[in-house]
């Protein structure tokens, strides 16, 4: 992720700055780069992968032009691997650990992951079978990265898989909440298809708990897998968070892949409030759209922020202002009900709180305005508490409880995976923990049902 | 997913892949972690009367900046008591049944003691034997390896003795240091030799370090020639291999070696004849585990091809090599530089203007750029340019259509030899 550079944006094609901004490695550099792995023994970059691909394994793949093999290798540990090449933080996980940190560069197994599926994509390769069915069935609720992952595990093992996806498509944030820029549709897409090619039946626009209710899909099913992740943006509390303009960062980069590049933002102001990587997401999505000053505002400084270190890169590439200390107080509209202004308070950092973080505290009358014609609110993911209580599943604060061993919640024919186990504190919800998940809640669904586990063909 | 099963001269293994007679098969311990991995056979490290060692014994080429680019070694024969390998292929057997185990035989050039030592491998349960003519090194010294097998008359007469009481199929490995390899394969068909397998080690020194002037490796300073093995030997192996599966007098099964680093040598090695390959080099680099993208690779090879088995590989370009006397004189291919894709580091050109046929101009198109342009007419077509050229694609070689009919140069003679008075069209 490293090299992640922009481009330079037009004013003129808005179209083209939603271009993917890293153009991958041709054969040759892939070629020279693969034979510089080390093909280490019990290699630590294995270890520092969440899913365990077998990094030196599919990079000895593509040394030897083995790449369908190359690409299975990858995509047996982890269905979204294709994603994963584009969006992982790389430089925390496997290249932050390769050996070659100690002696020359890191290889970049991201870029290779990415050389390898690219090749699987474009030679439209079917990489697995599903399992011989053993009569049994699973709903999967929700077909993010959690409920690809368990979907494509449970079909390989021989389950009857059916996915229900709220969403037009499934994919989930891989789908619609990731950058075009960094993740191009088809990638997630092509993800899709895979599972569906192992006889997935994805149910889209299909609400659980709307559409169908989740008392039948007990009924119908011999297990459920909870893969709904994480909501929309939370309130922000403050006054004028209603008017025209004011935008849930979420649905603002949905909005991006969804449709052609609209240019309403085109030479405005906007303000970004947050400092997680959404942050940076809606803050670059902004600029894409021609927007002449994005500005970024958070209430804590640099060292507290949640973005990695090459999202922060990528945005001030982008030309993203960033205001540290800065607690927004109240949106500011004109007669006509449109944003005009981000009434803001200046901060500076107190004690440590309970998570460890100093608490941001209001320097007194320091309030001023910053003009914006709209403002997009990242400031974390709401949960979908009303949902799992209506399941009946106990949950704490919107996160299911599950059991660390079974995987399963209070309820014994339900399993859950993803962002929706995800409790605050462990770091940075990530796609490939998502994945990881799946695996693991489809082995615990299989172990639960099947007397003697099979391995996955 | 294709049938990967090997069956040479008799000798049956579930893949194409065995590790060769050298350290990684030097006891049970390391051929059952093989097997494990999931290589498809072994010969052990070669049997015979236990030998003391050197210390240090292995030496590699880098080039470049990449390691074991080649390998040398001085090491001998297994320095094990035989009865200690015989229990351990034995129990090695036992425990992997259809894994193939061969034999690697190395003894003084008797009659008595080859049938001793093949009556007790044999005992414990090989599925075949190698016949150790080529290690060069050594036991050369002592009359056996390489010595033996550089003299014909010693490979027919010792293959012999070997096929007089061996049950299990007779594979004579050969060595390379000798002036044509077809001599000895065909010494050791006449033997009797069930299959023949190469290469052995080519004499060697590593090199010798600049600052001590000790040669690489060195024994407490002094150094003798070792045998070579590993990528850089690949052509010369490959070479061996094709002019024996080529010789109308060498119809036995070849097993092929030498540089074997992947599937896709094994492809090479494979469709120029051989039927199986053995591997060292690079398992001794990487670990045994490198067997799993060999076995996958080939088996996508094979799926891409549309092959079933992997034995429809083998000898399938055999036909394609021959003589230089068969070759076209008239056909003629040029360079063409793609100067979208040339970075202009103009190597090509010099390549060719100090050591070819002066043919790539530097020149300027018409908006001032540089480029390099092939004179197509001076272009001898010997691949130079394109060879040195550090870009995918910058280079093409190309047909160029002269016109004129296939000719060879023994087409050429027999007709000047025909028509010593006619006046024909001859190329001069």
């Amino acid at each position: 992720m490293t090299q992640l550079k922009s481009k330079g944006i037009s004013l003129e094609n808005l179209q083209v700055n939603f271009n993917e901004v890293h153009d991958g490695l041709n054969a040759q550099e892939a070629m020279e780069e693969s034979n510089r792995c080390l093909y280490c023994y019990d290699a630590p970059c294995i270890k520092a992968c969440p899913t365990s691909i077998d990094i030196p394994k599919f990079i000895k793949k593509i040394a030897s032009g083995n790449l369908k093999g190359s690409a299975a290798t990858i995509m047996s540990s982890n269905p979204v691997g294709a994603t994963c090449a584009r969006v992982c933080p790389t430089e925390e996980l496997c290249e932050g650990a390769c050996v070659l940190n100690h002696s020359t560069e890191p290889i970049l197994i991201g870029d290779l992951q990415r050389f390898a599926t690219d090749w699987a994509i474009k030679n439209e390769q079917l990489l697995f079978k599903p399992g011989e069915k053993n009569g049994m069935s699973i709903a999967v609720i929700g077909g993010g990265p959690a409920g690809l992952s368990t979907a494509r595990e449970l079909a390989r093992f021989g389950y009857d898989v059916t996915i229900f996806e709220a969403a037009e498509e499934a994919g989930g944030l891989d789908t619609y909440g990731i950058v075009s820029f960094r993740l191009p549709q088809e990638i997630s897409r092509w993800e899709v298809d895979q599972v569906e090619k192992l006889d997935v039946k994805i149910r889209t626009n299909t609400a659980v708990g709307a559409d169908v209710s989740f008392e039948e899909l007990s009924e119908q099913f011999d297990a459920i897998a909870l893969t709904i992740g994480m909501g929309h943006v939370p309130m922000l509390g403050i006054p004028g968070e209603d008017l025209t303009g004011v935008h849930d960062a979420i649905d603002f980069v949905k909005e991006t892949k969804s449709g052609p590049i609209t240019d309403e933002l085109l030479g405005r102001r906007v303000v970004v409030i947050g400092a997680g990587n959404t942050a940076i997401d809606a803050a670059t999505c902004a600029a894409r759209k021609g927007a002449e000053d994005v500005k970024i505002v958070y209430r804590r400084t640099r060292k507290e922020m949640t973005a990695y270190e090459f999202e922060y890169d990528f945005a001030k590439q982008d030309d993203v202002q960033f205001h540290w200390l800065t607690q927004p107080v109240e949106v500011i509209g004109n007669e006509t009900g449109h944003v005009t202004h981000l009434k803001c308070v200046e901060m500076k950092l107190g004690a440590p709180d309970e998570d460890g973080r100093k608490r941001p505290e209001p320097v007194p009358e320091s309030e001023f305005l910053m003009e914006a014609d709209a403002v997009i609110k990242a400031i974390g993911q709401t949960r979908y508490t009303d949902l799992i209580e209506s399941f009946g599943l106990d949950h704490e604060g919107g996160v299911v409880k599950v059991d660390p061993v079974t995987l399963k919640t209070s309820q014994s024919n339900v399993f859950a995976a993803g962002d929706v186990i995800f409790a605050k504190g462990q770091g940075e919800a990530m796609v490939v923990t998502a994945a990881q998940q799946g695996k693991e809640v489809a082995m615990a669904i299989h172990k639960q049902l099947s007397p003697t586990p099979t391995a996955a063909v | 997913m294709a049938d990967l099963r090997l069956n040479l001269a008799g000798i049956e293994s579930p893949n194409p892949f065995w590790l060769a007679s050298a350290p990684p098969t030097n006891s049970g311990y390391q051929v059952q972690r093989a097997f494990e991995a999931g290589w498809g056979g072994a010969v052990w490290k070669t049997l015979g009367d236990p030998i003391l060692n050197v210390s240090s014994r292995f030496a590699a080429v880098s080039y470049g900046g990449k390691r074991v680019a080649g390998f040398n070694n001085i090491e001998l024969i297994t320095d094990r008591p035989l009865e200690v390998n015989l229990k351990e292929i034995y129990e090695t057997k036992k425990r992997f049944p259809d894994h193939a185990i061969i034999a690697s035989l190395m003894v003084e050039p008797t009659q008595e003691k080859w049938h001793e030592i093949v009556k007790r491998v044999e005992d414990v349960g090989v599925d075949g034997l190698e016949l150790n003519f080529g290690c060069p090194h050594g036991m050369a010294e002592r009359g056996m390896g390489a010595a033996s097998g550089q003299v014909p008359e010693l490979v027919e007469k010792q293959t012999a003795w070997a096929k007089e009481v061996a049950q299990t199929p007779v594979i004579v490995k050969l060595t390379p240091n000798i002036t044509d390899i077809t001599f000895t394969a065909e010494a050791a068909v006449n033997g009797g030799a069930d299959a023949v397998s190469m290469i052995n080690t080519i004499n060697s020194l590593a090199g010798v370090d600049l600052d001590s002037w000790d040669t690489v490796p060195n024994v407490a300073g002094k150094g003798a020639h070792g045998g070579y093995c590993g990528p850089a030997v690949k052509p010369i192996a490959l070479n061996m291999v094709a002019e024996c599966a080529r010789h109308p007098k060498i119809n036995v099964p070849i097993s092929g070696m030498g540089g074997v680093s992947s599937w896709r040598e094994a492809v090479e090695f494979m469709l120029m004849g051989a039927t199986g390959v053995q591997v060292c080099t690079a398992a001794m680099h990487h670990g045994f585990s490198i067997v799993e993208d060999m076995i996958d690779g080939l088996d996508n090879y094979l799926d891409d091809k549309g092959l079933d088995s992997v034995m429809d590989l083998v000898g399938k370009s055999v036909e394609k090599y021959s003589d230089w006397g068969n070759l076209d004189l008239n056909h003629q291919v040029v360079a063409k530089i793609n100067n979208d894709v040339c970075i202009n580091c103009n190597k090509c050109h010099i390549a060719c203007e100090d050591t070819s046929h002066q043919c790539i101009d530097m020149l300027k198109d018409d908006k001032g750029r540089d480029i390099l342009k092939v004179r197509e007419e001076d272009c001898v077509g010997c691949n130079l340019c394109s060879i040195v050229c550090p870009v995918d694609g910058a280079i093409d070689m190309v047909e160029y259509a002269n016109g004129k009919p296939p000719m060879t140069w023994n087409e050429r003679q027999a007709a000047i030899g025909a028509t010593p008075s006619c006046n024909v069209d001859l190329i001069k």
